[in-house]
């Protein structure tokens, strides 16, 4: 049995194997499918300060490989969160993390400094790279200056583990990564949807009620893998590589291309038991291959 | 209530139609509860462009044979595939999934009318037949395009009474299910509905202006099926909820539809 731990930042991880915001729930939806102690943690879906009710329906379209997304960030905000979820799931034995969202700066700043007061929420994860809400979410993403403004705001407010989620609809996606590093942001996390579209041939309409959304799932693995790659060149801070895993094997190349930990993301929705699998996957390499802890791997291309 | 993810096998893939089919499903274990109106998210291994699992109503299920049926329509490359499983090959399949229907409580004189059009009465079956193990006596409104559409109706006409509306007259009256005579009275308890939207807005209208309890089951394109993605959303009194564990059996007096 190899070492699985690793750290980012602050926050210690049994081992690097995450689920992505929006795809786990709270994590009990998956509780009857696999032992959820088992995984590092647990990205909680995206919260806003105010409860949204996001897009209308259809939200979903599936493509090859994959499934774009218009969910827009539904949820009943942070206050509920905090007194109606959090009080159910706080004891489930694996690092819980808060995907925090927002319209206006301030509103980031606002959740932030709420969740900062859970006790056992180490982390979180903020998402300036949604595609799918008009105002705000990737709007600060998309720039080093809107990523920045978001980070220095939100850590002035956030005393623990400080994960950004970037994304990937920019030109170079590692400048966005320094700007965050900069800003004293703890780490990344990469990549968020892709903006996509799908189109009905016999209505000759958009698919989506939105037209565009965001594309996750297999197809979008190499764009990830090369993004993490690329920011795993630019910045000190850990990375979280996610973006199409499927199995394990997935899993280790993105550790090879530079990621810390990794999240699986839409694969939860084939086989909601993937998560272990993948941890039991990992372990199963590292031992074949003689490492001893999988923090050997991280950045390991020959 | 308990979901399980689980290898079934293939006894029977019978096609019932150029676009129906009946896979006949078996566990090598005891069942677990199913609900009536309750479905099923089935992995489609192998198929083109094929990603997501896809839902399906619980026809039938037979704890004694540890056998459930699943009656499914062909309309893409995803349900295409399940129509052409062997006999013998498993498939996986996450489960029992959603609500399911009311059942109600006591005065087995109640008259309770199951409303289904097309591929949709699939879960009207199971729900009948657990109806009739309570004592009540479920009538099938069913609606097809034409008599070849009809699908299983002696399995329906074992369970209860059954009437049939056909767009082309070919079988039982012609037209669609809310034009039919049984209709007329407006003298039901309750009325449970599946089908085309088009057509399950038209139960419910009539459901409403008789003043009769109405539930309806939703279809809508889903990803998880558990309640993760919240893709499947439809509009209520309460908001967006996910159809995959809000429902997909809902009042239509908690629906936002316009009837």
């Amino acid at each position: 049995m190899a070492d699985l731990n690793v750290n980012i930042g602050k926050l210690h991880l049994k081992n690097p194997v995450l689920t992505a915001s929006g795809t786990f729930g709270y994590g009990i939806e998956y509780a009857d499918f696999m032992d959820l102690s088992r995984i590092g943690g647990i990205f909680v879906k995206g919260t806003t300060l105010h409860p949204r009710e996001g897009n209308d329906y259809p939200r979903m379209a599936e493509t090859p490989s994959g499934m774009l997304n218009a969910v827009g960030l539904q949820n009943k905000g942070v206050d509920y969160f905090i007194n109606d979820i959090y009080p159910k799931i706080k004891e489930i034995d694996t690092e819980l993390m808060v995907n925090v969202s927002g319209s206006t700066i301030d509103d980031y700043v606002a959740c932030a400094e709420k969740i900062n007061e859970l006790d056992t929420i180490p982390a979180i994860e903020l998402n300036i790279s949604c595609p799918n809400v008009k105002q705000g979410g990737m709007a600060f993403g998309t720039t080093c200056e809107g990523a920045s403004e978001v980070v220095r705001a939100v850590r002035k407010v956030y005393h623990k583990t400080l994960i950004v989620k970037l994304s990937p609809n920019v030109t170079d996606i590692a400048s966005i990564a320094q700007s965050v590093e900069t800003e004293g942001a703890d780490a990344v996390s990469l990549i968020n949807t892709l903006l996509g579209m799908a189109i009905n041939i016999e209505t000759r309409k958009p698919v989506l009620s939105t037209v565009t959304g965001g594309l996750s799932g297999p197809c979008v693995k190499p764009v990830a893998l090369r993004m993490v790659y690329q920011c795993y060149k630019a910045v000190k801070i850990p990375i979280i590589g996610l973006g199409g895993i499927s199995n394990w094997q997935d899993a280790i190349e993105f550790i090879l291309a530079g990621a810390t930990a990794i999240q699986i993301g839409t694969y939860n929705f084939i086989d909601p038991a993937i998560s272990v699998k993948v941890v039991e996957g990992i372990n199963e390499y590292l031992d074949r291959h003689g490492f001893r802890s999988v923090r050997e791997l991280i950045g390991g291309l020959g | 209530m308990k979901k399980y993810i689980d290898d079934w096998v293939v006894r029977e893939n019978r096609k019932l139609t150029d676009h129906a089919f009946l896979l006949k499903l078996q566990l090598n274990r005891e069942l677990p509860e199913i609900h009536a109106g309750q479905f099923v998210q089935i992995l489609v291994e192998n198929a083109e462009n094929v990603f997501l699992r896809r839902p399906i109503s619980i026809h039938s299920v037979d704890p004694e044979t540890r056998t459930m049926d699943l009656l499914a329509q062909i309309v893409g490359k995803g349900t295409c595939k399940l129509a052409n499983l062997h006999v013998n090959s498993s498939v996986n399949l996450i489960y029992p999934l959603g609500n399911g229907f009311t059942i109600p409580i006591n005065n087995k004189q109640q008259k309770l009318l199951l409303i289904g059009g097309g591929v949709g009465i699939a879960p009207l079956l199971f729900l009948g037949q657990t109806l009739k193990k309570q004592g009540f006596t479920p009538i099938f409104l069913l609606g097809a395009r034409s008599a070849k559409d009809v699908l299983l109706l002696t399995e329906f006409q074992q369970t209860g009474e059954a009437y049939i509306t056909t767009e082309d007259g070919s079988l039982g009256e012609k037209g669609f299910v809310t034009n039919h005579s049984l209709l007329a009275s407006g003298d039901f308890d309750f009325i449970y509905t599946c089908g085309p939207q088009a057509m399950m807005l038209a139960v419910a209208h009539y459901a409403k202006q008789h003043q009769i309890s109405c539930e309806a089951s939703l279809e809508n394109r889903m990803a998880c099926g558990i309640g993760a993605c919240l893709c499947c959303v439809e509009k209520t009194i309460q908001g967006n909820l996910c159809v995959c564990t809000e429902g997909p059996v809902f009042n239509i007096n908690d629906l936002s539809w316009q009837i």
